[in-house]
């Protein structure tokens, strides 16, 4: 009778609990690793924060915090998000990625979706978009366009995601311009807009006259548009302010559609630890308008290129590729593994530079 | 240390046996003044701000509201100097809601300092909303005439836009007003004993809060550097850490006027010609050649600061110091 009652009571005290429940909105946190008016990579997270504001209306609540330094004070800031209340948490840059799994092991009750990293847990998800296919896209256009056969590329940090880009730019663009040489500057950094234009400066009067950039602010294409003659793309986000030149094309990420299915399935309480990864054919990576700027044959076979890896006809990394010590990679007609792709550290033949450590 | 010296070794040797021929020398050193301007301008600010015995931790926020306060009067009213002009102007003023809160509600400065870069950084956010992606109107260079016909140093020294000659100037005519002038000599009073000056019969506070403004004025100048020449748009958080570098060079200067341009030129310069060997194709280790700014700063800091005595002379001794009439 007691054992009925007390399973009566738990019952009782669920069905409360589950109605409270519904009424809470679900608390959804974001961390930045830059401002959210970057112009770039931030700026489409924060987009997608919006997209999920606006599809639940008031069945969520999103809280944010931007320019969270990677390393020790992300840990910080994404512990006081936990303390507050808040039900999933996106961590969306690389170097958060191990203070996201040490919170994650402190908050097992939250959950956690961390962006381009490859560090899972039971509440720890991560997700990523093929960005490598829209490089390819790029790298076929620079190949086509550059006059002096210099490419400039300003890169952030050497991780597997940046590695991925060079390679997969370079091998687009010395298969249309088998002259085409990559100058590449490490940054180490993700934001910072002076030095930014300073390394496209510095690639500019070295003979660049193409500048790809894998860090997240629209300075490069100012530096570029300053000088004049250059061209360059929008990264992460559509940078359509510098169209139609500088900026004659750009790679996209549309976080939205992700973060509002994630959001939901934690309503419905069917969310997991998941690995997601997708490209142009989910839309998780759009490729911006090619402008005028772009010969037309140009821009047709860029976008045959974008309707072919979105339908999986083409793969981006399709052999013959040998690795740059001249070793051969992929044999005629193979594709390279996800697992080859997620962990990439060396560049592909032709490639001139080394891979900082 | 002995690492240090041996990487340093290790680097330079590298450096002589590559091909550097595809960097211009002339090219890069123009480029290095480019990029130490904004933190040459602040420093030399925030080094007359700490003579007069105040600590203004909030340089990198003055910077920031200068680079949007700038960015916003070039666009709208179409020139680059009103936007210099409004950025010393909007620099100073937010200097000066330091000023008050440290120098008339003594409040403390360090705290209040902290305070300011992330009420700046969170104002300039907003001010600068819609003025994202838009087009900063073009600096033109101002070629000191003959001068800049001069072979090889002409297009290095002479050919820039006028704030280059101007943060120079600022330099000169703070180290004379500082080491040369009564003004100078009252302001280091103000900032080695703010007691004895005030007995002396001098304004402290006023004093004080001239030299804030004009720091202020100065950072944002600086700011305003990043977003109509050296960048040039308008970006959020876009100064970066500025601010902080130029906090440092203070130090690093020993509050002396030329050793701040020294400062600035060395921690810009080594920026640039790291960017640039990269750029290069250097084969050296590109970690080590983004770390060398902070590096080289950290070496001659320490060598510099070798003897503590005279290091511990330059600092004004009422540094930081609260200072009110009736103590």
């Amino acid at each position: 009778m007691n054992l009925m009652k007390t399973l009566l009571g738990a019952v009782a005290a669920a069905a409360i609990g589950g109605a409270a429940m519904a009424e809470d909105p679900v608390k959804v946190g974001f961390i930045y690793v830059g401002p959210i008016g970057d112009g770039g990579w931030t700026y489409e997270h924060n987009k997608g924060r919006l997209a999920v504001e606006e599809h639940f209306g008031d069945k969520v609540e999103t809280v944010f915090q931007e320019s969270v330094p990677e390393g020790a004070d992300a840990e910080r800031a994404m512990t006081q998000m936990a303390l507050s209340g808040a039900d999933l948490i996106f961590t969306t840059s690389f170097g958060y990625m191990d203070p996201t799994i040490n919170v994650a092991a402190n908050f097992p009750d939250v959950k956690f979706e961390h962006a381009t990293g490859y560090k899972r847990a039971d509440n720890v998800s991560t997700y990523s978009a093929r960005f490598y296919e829209g490089r390819a896209i790029q790298g076929h256009i620079a190949g086509k366009m550059t006059e002096t056969n210099k490419i400039g590329y300003i890169a952030s940090f050497p991780i597997p995601e940046v590695i991925r880009g060079i390679n997969s730019a370079y091998i687009h663009a010395s298969r249309v311009n088998p002259d085409v040489e990559f100058n590449i500057v490490w940054a180490y950094t993700w934001f910072d807009p002076a030095k930014e234009a300073d390394a496209a400066n510095a690639l500019i009067e070295q003979g660049a006259d193409v500048i790809l950039q894998h860090t997240d602010s629209t300075a490069p294409l100012a530096a570029a548009q300053a000088k004049g003659g250059v061209i360059g793309f929008g990264q992460a986000s559509d940078m359509s302010e510098y169209a139609p030149f500088p900026r004659v094309s750009s790679i996209i990420d549309d976080w939205a559609p992700y973060y509002i299915a994630r959001v939901q399935a934690v309503m419905d309480g069917t969310w997991e630890s998941t690995d997601t990864w997708d490209g142009i054919g989910p839309g998780m990576v759009a490729i911006g308008e090619i402008t005028d700027a772009v010969p037309a044959e140009v821009a047709e076979e860029a976008m045959a290129m974008k309707a072919a890896l979105a339908d999986g006809s083409y793969h981006a990394f399709t052999g013959p590729i040998n690795k740059q010590d001249g070793s051969v990679w992929l044999v005629e007609g193979e594709t390279a593994d996800d697992g080859t792709l997620a962990g990439m550290d060396f560049y592909v033949e032709g490639i001139t530079a080394e891979i900082p450590n | 240390m002995g690492n240090d010296l041996r990487f340093l070794h290790h680097q330079l040797e590298h450096i002589c046996l590559m091909d550097l021929s595809a960097i211009n020398p002339l090219i890069l050193l123009a480029s290095l003044m480019v990029a130490s301007t904004p933190i040459l301008l602040a420093a030399i600010g925030e080094l007359v701000v700490e003579k007069s015995g105040v600590l203004n931790l909030g340089v990198e926020g003055m910077m920031i509201v200068g680079a949007v306060t700038g960015f916003i009067a070039a666009v709208n009213l179409d020139s680059p100097t009103l936007g210099f002009v409004a950025a010393a102007l909007g620099g100073a003023l937010l200097s000066l809601l330091f000023g008050f809160l440290t120098q008339v509600l003594l409040s403390n400065q360090v705290a209040t300092g902290l305070a300011l870069t992330l009420f700046g950084l969170g104002i300039a956010a907003l001010m600068g909303q819609n003025y994202v992606g838009i087009r900063a109107p073009a600096t033109s260079d101002v070629p000191l005439g003959p001068l800049a016909d001069v072979p090889i140093l002409g297009p290095v020294l002479f050919q820039h836009d006028a704030m280059i000659y101007i943060s120079i100037g600022i330099v000169a005519a703070v180290w004379y007003v500082l080491t040369r002038t009564r003004v100078g000599l009252i302001l280091r009073a103000v900032g080695e004993s703010h007691d004895a000056a005030h007995a002396l019969g001098y304004k402290v506070v006023r004093i004080r809060l001239l030299a804030i403004a004009f720091g202020g004025a100065c950072a944002g100048l600086g700011g305003a550097y990043l977003s109509l020449v050296r960048v040039p748009q308008w970006t959020e958080g876009m100064t970066a850490g500025a601010g902080w570098i130029a906090l440092a060079i203070v130090v690093f200067a020993s509050w002396k006027p030329w050793r701040a341009l020294l400062g600035a030129y060395l921690f810009g310069g080594i920026t640039v010609l790291q960017l640039n060997l990269q750029a290069a194709g250097l084969k050296i280790p590109v970690e080590y050649l983004s770390m060398s700014p902070y590096l080289i700063t950290i070496l001659v800091l320490v060598i510099m600061s070798r003897d503590r005595t005279r290091a511990a002379l330059n600092a004004p001794a009422a540094l930081g110091k609260p200072f009110h009439a009736s103590s």
